[in-house]
């Protein structure tokens, strides 16, 4: 080291460089920091003896507190779900419809519900639960599986809809151009028969033989899933064809679309992802939903 | 003393650079070795599945396309997180992901249980245009996945490489990747039967994005997407949430065994 000097102007030593006539002070440490320092390092020998800490080859320390990561969230969902019990427990117990009356239960079944869809089934059919092409409006009170029930919407939740689930509900609709079960013009007259079943406009006096073939190869083909008068089967999810509602859009241009290449939804299971408790509150709330709208 | 050991020190380069290094390290070793020590740092678990060849190249474009950077697959050990994702990640779920895609950054939501959740229809959708089934996404859309093919013959190379590292492909496995590619996204092709039963029965089969003549980057992905969170039920078995109690003496209960 060489040797010490006292800058004359502050009175502190210098570290003894010098860089073109400046000199560098070697002021002390301010006490604060220093303080900062010994505190700090104070604090970590006492949080290492409480908290897990260090590894001892096939161990560590595990702290005189216990605490473990695992033990803590799991005792916060316990927590939860114990203060959520007096009412989840009821709607595990209660049958939907003296759920559906008692109001305090409703208001649950609203917040907690909204939660529910918007983390699992917003995704495809939107925050509102109006759905958009391929992906059903649950809004509008029109149902491919089932009565629209609570029970009936609770089951399809819980097996999905071609789904990975045994039990799943399986309904496809076979791609009659396409596999070559009717011919070109053939998807076209049925097409044009099924528009004119919504829309009894469309049959004139120009197209009646049109629309007489149509009818024709709709009840050979089409009959045994959506019915004589095309209404339909809720029982094998085959869509009613002659109301204002349309998975897969309802011009004649979308029919022929859907009579050409067929068609199959799906819908996942949420039978492993949710409990009975969350099923039942989301079909509670997706009911709201249609009631909900005009 | 002190000042003697400090100018010894300072003055031999070599011997300053060493103790450095060994002090820098200090922080590391204590971090990483007791992984290799401790064994209740990752779990065992005997169902643990692979990857297959078609959803380790989906993987590789997750990769490629940066999907890391807005996308986490690690489920915290937070209540919250637990409630919307489900179970808490454990470390032997990325036990073949080499590396792996915990990722930091949520500006979409976190990947790890995202397998079965949604349809492939869905993700087919979703992967041409975010915007055609989410409105509010702000995610990019990716449709030249669907027109590009999946390098399927390089396969066999990625299997080897993962074989090296530890994961327990058979050498069956690296030999017929390729076609287990085209297998896995062919249903009811021998190719498919042949698949299922190198890599056991619960592997997805599927035309994912719904194209059967042709594997695409986008069947890769898909595929990819639909297996994660879904190689072991170990997270559902060993730390699901206990099942909500019937009455609250019972609820009372579970508590106090939580805490023990």
């Amino acid at each position: 080291m060489s040797k010490v000097e006292i800058d004359p102007v502050s009175g502190e030593q210098t570290t003894g460089h010098e860089w073109n006539g400046i000199k560098e002070l070697d002021t002390p440490v301010p006490r604060g920091i220093l303080w900062f320092i010994v505190v700090t390092h104070l604090f970590a020998l006492v949080w290492w003896v409480l908290m897990p800490a260090f590894p001892l080859g096939w161990t560590y320390t595990k702290g005189i507190l216990g605490i473990d990561q695992r033990d803590t969230v799991e005792q916060v969902i316990v927590g939860n779900q114990t203060a959520r019990e007096p009412w989840t427990s009821q709607i595990a117990a209660l049958p939907f419809d003296q759920i559906q009356a008692d109001e305090a239960l409703m208001t649950h079944v609203a917040q907690s519900g909204r939660q529910l869809f918007g983390d699992n089934c917003a995704a495809c059919h939107g925050l509102n639960g109006t759905g958009r092409s391929s992906y059903p409006d649950l809004t509008d009170g029109d149902w491919l599986w089932g009565d629209g029930s609570p029970e009936a919407i609770a089951e399809t939740m819980r097996v999905g809809i071609n789904a990975r689930h045994d039990e799943t509900r399986m309904s496809q609709m076979p791609a009659f151009g396409r596999d070559a079960m009717l011919r070109r013009p053939e998807v076209r007259q049925v097409a044009q028969y099924v528009y004119s079943l919504s829309h009894p406009e469309y049959s004139t006096a120009d197209n009646v033989d049109t629309i007489a073939a149509g009818q024709q190869l709709f009840i050979d083909n089409c009959s045994g899933c959506h019915g004589e008068s095309g209404t339909g089967i809720a029982d094998i999810g085959a869509p009613n064809l002659t109301d204002a509602a349309w998975l897969y859009g309802g011009a004649i241009e979308d029919i022929i679309e859907s009579v050409h290449g067929g068609r199959t939804g799906h819908m996942p299971t949420w039978d492993e992802r949710l409990t009975a408790t969350e099923i039942k509150t989301l079909a509670l709330y997706v009911y709201a939903l249609g009631m909900a709208s005009p | 003393m002190a000042e003697f050991f400090h100018r010894k020190v300072e003055r031999n380069a070599i011997g300053f650079v060493l103790l450095i290094i060994a002090a820098a390290s200090v922080g590391g070793i204590v971090e990483i070795a007791p992984l290799f020590t401790i064994d209740e740092t990752v779990e065992t678990v005997p169902d643990m599945r692979v990857y297959t060849p078609l959803e380790l190249a989906g993987r590789n474009i997750y990769i490629r396309e940066g999907c890391y950077a807005c996308h986490s697959q690690m489920i915290r050990t937070l209540a919250d997180e637990v409630d919307r994702y489900g179970p808490y990640s454990l470390a032997v779920e990325s036990q073949y992901d080499r590396p792996m895609q915990w990722g930091s950054k949520r500006t979409g939501p976190d990947l790890a249980r995202i397998g079965g959740k949604y349809s492939d229809v869905w993700h087919a959708m979703h992967m041409n245009n975010p915007r055609d089934v989410v409105p509010e996404s702000n995610m990019p859309a990716y449709p030249w996945l669907a027109r590009t093919q999946v390098d399927a013959s390089s396969l066999s190379a990625h299997l080897t490489a993962q074989q090296a590292l530890g994961v327990p492909y058979t050498d069956e496995m690296v030999a017929d990747a390729t076609r287990d590619t085209l297998g896995q996204a062919t249903p009811d092709s021998d190719n498919a039967y042949a698949m299922a039963e190198r890599y056991g029965e619960d592997t997805q089969i599927s035309a994912f994005d719904g194209v059967t003549t042709s594997v695409t980057e986008l069947d890769a992905l898909i595929a990819y997407l639909q297996v994660l969170g879904q190689l072991t039920d170990a997270a559902y078995i060993d730390t699901a949430a206990p099942e909500l109690p019937s009455d609250p003496a019972a609820a009372g209960a579970a508590v106090d065994q939580a805490e023990e």
